[in-house]
């Protein structure tokens, strides 16, 4: 057993051969302002944005529904001396966090423009073409170790499958992301169309917390707090889990892959005891299933690690880890936002050699076929 | 099986035939009017349609009628079957998502008035929920007002989803009322429709929504938290009910390390969030959505880090288990013990065991 407490990643290890890189699933570039996404987007889009601003399903024309902890949401130490907002500036992310931690590839997580959002779909969709665009040009062509997602709205299925199209060709995308607050909740069939693309393409789904899709954060209503909303994240995405496995999601595409990002992972387990427990009770309701609904997940579905839970007791996080299993687990630092995960410090249990492997580079190197 | 020991069964489901039948005694002349000219009734809540395999185990669904509306297959059932010494009614009826406070007044009114005549003086193993319409605080604390001389009343009962988030300080002076009659606040599993059972909207299944419901448990739970209403009234405890168990633990990691991160929004919650949750949460064990080897469930047990949050409940007639027995496999005897008595009478200090 290593413990990652006394192995700091800072310190490189003597040799290459030896050497544990990092794969971060869950970096966060940002624009420098919005006028940044000018030369990837029609003059149409850029007049009616300055014009009739986002419209999206929240009180505010200017903030989130539920002012954060921190502006941007950012680590205080993350706003690029330069200038510029936490996560805009390349040579900063890099000098920060790209190469102390010996990051071998980052997958960027674009959230700027409450991408997934835009009420107008048609707005919507030239701003996450946009956005594909931007991310090429500004982050992957200038550093080769991170990687682009294809950002879709899945709420105007024509164009989101016309826009994976488009980037696939270029053959420089390695996932599909979508929004886990759309309309519907992410296994209804008005979006099996993406899925079924998504399996041919060999491209995994991404789905990164966040967003708004008008519906309230908790199924009792509208918290007061953001201590409150940020928590419903983790409740936001279970959700998605049932919809997805209940539906079928993996039985109808059986080789498609779900990243769930930003979720953490300490309700995963609860999750499939939850769902199995019921799965008797209610299998004549879903015919269409053919498993129990754990099976599905530990072969269909990966998590990103960030925010790792902080029991008291170490050994606590050890059996939820054990329960988890290993191979479902991807690293993310979610740099460089407020709640990051240092990869030195976040697994508060010893991992071995092996599972440190897998954690941090293995597992994702296979999901994403780098 | 004969119960020797107290063996308190804290959630069991007696139901309402209709409203222009079972209730139509217990309304006043105005609602008796209203109920019939305008055939008012059909409030079984869409969460449990009677026939759905959950909503009633097949050895205790009555030849005619609802689960649970006869009170001879339910003694039968909770009693003589699976062991309880007592047993504490809660009905589940869509008097809590009426939209019109006074129509959902009235129906709470009647149906603890008949649960009193029907049940309560018909066997005196029974104790029973007060339903209050927290659609209206004030009628709702009208009606804990008039059942709180009653002792066998023993909590106030509401559903998982409601109008908003219950610690929101619209409820707080029924919460103040509660805590004066030692009235712990049950909190059901249900729905009153208001929103999308989750943040993602309408699932297209029964068991989806079923399956979410424990998320709304947990947005509860944080509501009272981080609104303050534990700190505003440290007598109050909240029972969950049919809300499952394996989430707890993760459920409150995740609570302590928000807090930790953003604890300056709410600088009056000055503990972290699962002490508070242990000190005054309590939860029922059907159904126990656990891990099915005996080392997950000592875990799972572990880590929820109490053995006084655990009340013993059979849900009936809910198909929440096969045989007689409600309590889980592989529970710690010392838990067993505890959640049989000890800590539903802790929890309910109305409860005389006699």
């Amino acid at each position: 057993m290593s413990d990652v407490i006394d192995r700091p990643i800072l310190e490189k290890e003597s040799t290459a051969a030896t050497r544990l890189r990092i794969i971060d699933c869950d970096v966060h570039p940002s624009l420098r302002s919005r006028a940044d996404l000018n030369e990837f987007l029609p003059k149409r889009w850029q007049e009616h944005l300055k014009t009739y601003g986002d419209h999206l399903r929240t009180p505010y024309i200017g903030t989130t529904p539920y002012p954060r902890s921190s502006p941007l949401i950012a680590r205080r130490d993350a706003w690029p001396p330069t200038g510029g907002v936490p996560g805009s500036d390349l040579a900063f992310m890099q000098k920060q966090h790209l190469d102390p931690y010996d990051v071998e590839f980052g997958i960027l997580q674009v959230l700027d423009l409450f991408i997934f959002s835009q009420q107008n779909l048609e707005c919507g969709a030239a701003i996450q073409r946009a956005i594909n665009e931007w991310q090429l040009a500004h982050w992957t062509h200038r550093d080769p170790r991170l990687k682009a997602s294809i950002l879709v709205s899945q709420d105007d299925t024509a164009a989101a499958l016309e826009e994976i199209e488009r980037c696939a060709k270029t053959g420089e995308y390695i996932q599909i992301n979508i929004s886990p607050r759309a309309n519907e909740p992410l296994g209804r069939r008005r979006y099996w169309p993406i899925y079924e693309r998504a399996q041919e393409l060999g491209l995994p789904l991404g789905i990164h917390v966040g967003g708004y899709g008008g519906h309230a954060p908790t199924g009792g209503g509208w918290p007061s707090y953001y201590c409150e909303e940020h928590q419903s994240n983790a409740h936001t995405m279970a959700a998605n889990l049932a919809s997805l496995v209940i539906e079928g999601i993996p039985e109808r595409f059986p080789k498609l892959k779900i990243v769930y990002i930003e979720g953490g992972f300490g309700w995963i387990p609860s999750a499939m005891w939850r769902m199995d427990q019921h799965f008797e009770r209610f299998r004549s309701e879903v015919p269409h299933l053919k498993r129990k609904p754990s099976e599905y997940v530990r072969e269909h579905f990966w998590f990103t690690t960030q925010p790792v839970d902080e029991p008291d007791e170490a050994r606590h996080l050890r059996q939820l880890i054990e329960w988890v299993g290993i191979d479902r687990l991807l690293f993310s630092s979610d740099y460089p936002h407020w709640d990051y995960d240092d990869a030195r410090f976040a697994f508060k249990t010893p991992l071995t050699e092996v599972e440190r492997r897998k954690v941090f580079n293995t597992n994702a190197r296979a999901v994403y076929k780098l | 099986m004969a119960a020797t020991a107290p063996r308190i069964d804290c959630d069991i489901h007696p139901a309402v035939g209709g409203t222009r039948t079972t209730l139509l005694p217990y309304l006043d002349d105005h609602w008796k009017e209203q109920v019939v000219s305008r055939a008012i009734d059909g409030l079984d809540l869409t969460s449990y349609p009677p026939n759905m395999p959950l909503s009633g185990r097949p050895d205790w669904r009555p030849v005619a009628g609802k689960p649970g509306s006869d009170l001879g297959m339910l003694q039968r059932g909770a009693f003589d079957q699976l062991g309880a010494s007592h047993a504490i009614c809660n009905v589940l009826y869509g008097a809590s998502a009426v939209y019109d406070p006074y129509m959902a007044s009235a129906f709470c009114k009647a149906i603890n008035d008949w649960i009193a005549a029907e049940w309560l003086s018909q066997d005196t193993r029974l104790r029973a929920s007060i339903l209050v319409p927290m659609q209206a605080p004030d009628l709702a604390i009208e009606e804990i007002e008039r059942r709180a001389g009653d002792n066998r009343f023993v909590s106030i009962l509401v559903l998982a989803q409601g109008e908003m988030l219950l610690g929101r300080r619209q409820f707080w002076p029924v919460y103040q009322v509660a805590e004066k009659y030692k009235l712990p606040l049950a909190i059901h599993a249900g729905s009153s429709y208001r929103q999308a059972p989750s943040s993602i909207g309408w699932p297209s299944y029964r068991y989806e929504y079923y399956f979410v419901e424990a998320h709304a448990f947990q947005a509860q739970l944080l509501s009272l938290v981080y609104e303050g209403v534990f700190g505003k009234f440290p007598g109050l405890k909240v029972v969950l009910m049919e809300s499952g168990v394996s989430w707890l633990p993760a459920f409150m990691w995740r609570a302590n390390k928000t807090w930790r991160g953003v604890r300056v929004e709410v600088p009056w919650v000055e503990r972290e969030p699962a002490s508070i949750i242990r000190d005054h949460v309590r939860v029922t064990m059907q159904p126990f959505d656990a891990p099915g080897d005996a080392t997950g469930v000592a875990d799972i047990i572990d880590q929820i880090g109490s053995d006084r949050m655990f009340l013993f409940a059979s849900d009936y007639p809910h198909w929440q288990f096969d045989g007689d027995d409600p309590v889980p496999p592989h529970l710690p005897q010392g838990i067993v013990s505890r959640m049989c008595a000890d800590n539903p009478l802790e929890t309910f200090p109305r409860l005389k065991l006699n």
